[in-house]
C-alpha cells in the first residue's frame, strides 16, 4: 500500500483546478485518471466557452485542457499525474483501490477530492442497443480527438446545449444531420446555438421523441412521434427517419460509485442530475476528508466545476495543515464566481437543486 | 470513416497502425483507440449482449458503459473505447462474460 497526501480521483476541469491550488499551499498531490492524458471532457470540446474571463471564456475547451494542465507544470516534484488508472474502489478505512496495466494497487490518502465527472443518460425506447445509438459525447469524443466520423446521416434526440453544440460540431465535420427531437414544448439550450442550427437549416421539432430504431445489425432508421401536454405518445404521429446514428443528449448523471461504494451519505436529487453526495460549506461529504466538487456533485458546466474544484483543492489542503498564502481571498473569489455562474434563469435549476440537497449555503 | 478537413481540427495524416479483427488484417492510425479506427474501418458491431446475444456497439466512449467490451490479446472485457491501439494487436468480438484462463 503507497501512503499519499492528497488524492484527486478525476483529471478534468474540477480535478485540475482542485490540484493546482493544492500545490500552491505546498500539499502533495496524485491525480488518478482513466483516459491517457489529463482533461477529462475538456479534451473534445472544439468550441469557444462562455462565461466570464476567470473561467477562460472565449477560449476552445481542449486549450482550456492545455491551460489547466500547464498550470501544473512547475509543481512536478510534488506532483504524480496516473493517466491510464481506473480507481475502481474507495473503502470507508480511506483506502483507494486502481487498475492499470492489469495490476492492481492499493493508496491510503489523508484526503480526497472526488472529481469523478458524469456520464451521459440514456433513454428507454425498442432497440436502443442497436450499434449505430450513441451518447451524444462519444460522437463528440471520436470525431474530436479521434477524428472519426460516426456515420453518415444523424438524427440527434435533445436539443440542450449538448445536443445543440454537437449538431453543429457533426456539420463542421460535415456529416448530415437530419433531425432533432426534443420532447419537451421548448429547445432546451441556449438561443444563439439553437439560431446558428436553424440557420444552417437543421429541423428541429419539439414535442417529439423517438420511438423506436429499426435495423437487422445495425441502426437504419428511426420512428419518431408527437407528445401532448402530459408527454403521451400521440397515436397516428409516427415518422420514419432513415439515418445511421442516432445520438442520445438527454442529460448527464454524476458519477456516483465511489463514494456510494464508501458509504459517503448521499442524496437523489433529480435537478442535479441522479445521486449527490451531501457536502458542507466546505464541500466536504459525510466522510473525514473526502470532498467532491464538478458535475459528480451535481451536473453544471466546465467552468463552475473549475471554481468548485478550486475551493475543493484550497478546503482539502488546508485540513492536511497547507493553507493557501492567499486562502481567504481565493476562497472568496470562487464562491462569488460560483453563485455568479449560477445567476440568471439558465442557473434556475441548480439552484433549486442545491436548495433541496439542502446542505451546502 | 476519417476526417479529411476540418476547420479547427488539426486533420493531418498519422502513421498507420496494423492489427487483426476476428482474424482479418485491419489498419488504424497512431493515437486511435481500439474502438476508433473500428469505427473508421466501418465495424460499428463489437460484441454480443450477455442473455440474448444482441449486436452491441460503442455506447460512450470514455470507459464508462461497457457497451464496446472486446478480447484484446486474449484478455476479455478491455474497455476498447480507452485501451489505444498498438502494433500487431489481435482484437476478437466478444461473445458472453469472457473468463479467466
Amino acid at each position: 500500500m503507497t501512503e499519499k497526501e492528497l488524492m484527486i480521483i478525476g483529471a478534468g476541469p474540477a480535478g485540475l483546478s482542485a490540484a493546482k491550488v493544492a500545490l500552491e499551499a505546498g500539499c502533495g498531490v496524485t491525480i488518478v485518471d482513466r483516459n491517457k492524458y489529463p482533461g477529462g471532457q475538456l479534451a473534445k470540446q472544439t468550441h469557444k466557452f462562455f462565461g466570464s474571463e476567470k473561467q477562460y471564456a472565449k477560449t476552445r475547451g481542449f486549450d482550456i485542457a492545455g491551460i489547466l494542465k500547464s498550470n501544473l507544470g512547475k509543481y512536478h516534484d510534488k506532483l504524480d499525474i496516473l493517466t491510464d488508472t481506473t480507481a475502481v474502489g474507495l473503502y470507508k478505512d480511506h483506502v483507494l483501490t486502481t487498475l492499470s496495466n492489469e495490476e492492481y494497487r492499493k493508496y491510503h490518502a489523508q484526503a480526497y477530492i472526488m472529481a469523478t465527472g458524469a456520464s451521459e443518460k440514456f433513454l428507454a425506447f425498442e432497440n436502443n442497443d442497436l450499434p449505430g445509438i450513441f451518447g451524444a459525447g462519444a460522437v463528440q469524443t471520436l470525431m474530436n480527438l479521434y477524428g472519426v466520423l460516426p456515420g453518415k446521416e444523424v438524427v440527434m434526440v435533445g436539443s440542450g446545449n449538448i445536443g445543440l453544440i454537437v449538431t453543429y460540431q457533426l456539420m463542421q465535420a460535415g456529416v448530415t444531420v437530419k433531425a432533432i427531437l426534443e420532447a419537451a414544448p421548448t429547445i432546451g439550450g441556449y438561443k444563439v446555438h439553437a439560431a446558428k442550427i436553424a440557420r444552417l437549416g437543421v429541423p428541429i421539432y419539439v414535442s417529439t421523441t423517438i420511438k423506436k430504431a429499426i435495423g437487422d445489425k445495425e441502426l437504419e432508421k428511426v420512428v419518431t412521434v408527437s407528445l401532448d401536454e402530459s408527454w403521451k405518445e400521440i397515436p397516428g404521429t409516427e415518422k420514419e427517419i432513415y439515418c445511421d446514428t442516432l445520438t442520445i443528449a438527454v442529460g448527464l448523471s454524476p458519477l456516483h460509485q465511489l463514494m456510494s461504494m464508501a458509504g459517503v451519505k448521499m442524496k437523489y436529487v433529480k435537478e442535479l442530475g441522479g445521486l449527490v453526495p451531501l457536502l458542507d460549506k466546505r464541500l466536504e461529504t459525510s466522510m473525514d476528508n473526502v470532498f467532491a466538487c464538478g458535475d459528480v456533485s451535481g451536473i453544471e458546466e466546465a467552468s463552475s466545476a473549475m471554481a468548485e474544484g478550486a475551493l475543493a483543492g484550497l478546503f482539502a489542503a488546508e485540513n492536511l495543515g497547507y493553507r493557501h498564502p492567499d486562502f481567504d481571498k481565493l476562497v472568496a473569489d470562487f464562491e462569488k464566481q460560483l453563485q455568479d455562474l449560477r445567476q440568471g434563469p439558465s442557473g434556475t435549476k441548480i439552484r433549486r437543486g442545491l436548495e433541496r440537497l439542502g446542505e451546502r449555503s | 470513416m476519417r476526417l479529411k478537413k476540418h476547420p479547427i481540427l488539426d486533420v493531418t495524416e498519422k502513421r498507420k497502425i496494423d492489427f487483426y479483427f476476428d482474424g482479418r488484417p485491419m489498419s488504424g492510425k497512431e493515437g486511435d483507440t481500439i474502438a476508433a479506427a473500428l469505427h473508421a474501418s466501418g465495424i460499428k458491431v463489437l460484441s454480443k449482449s450477455i442473455k440474448d446475444g444482441r449486436n452491441r456497439g460503442l455506447y460512450c466512449a470514455i470507459g464508462n458503459c461497457g457497451s464496446c467490451h472486446m478480447t484484446v490479446d486474449g484478455i476479455p472485457n478491455v474497455k476498447t473505447c480507452i485501451t489505444e491501439l498498438k502494433d500487431g494487436m489481435v482484437v476478437e468480438s466478444q461473445k458472453g462474460l469472457g473468463r479467466l484462463e
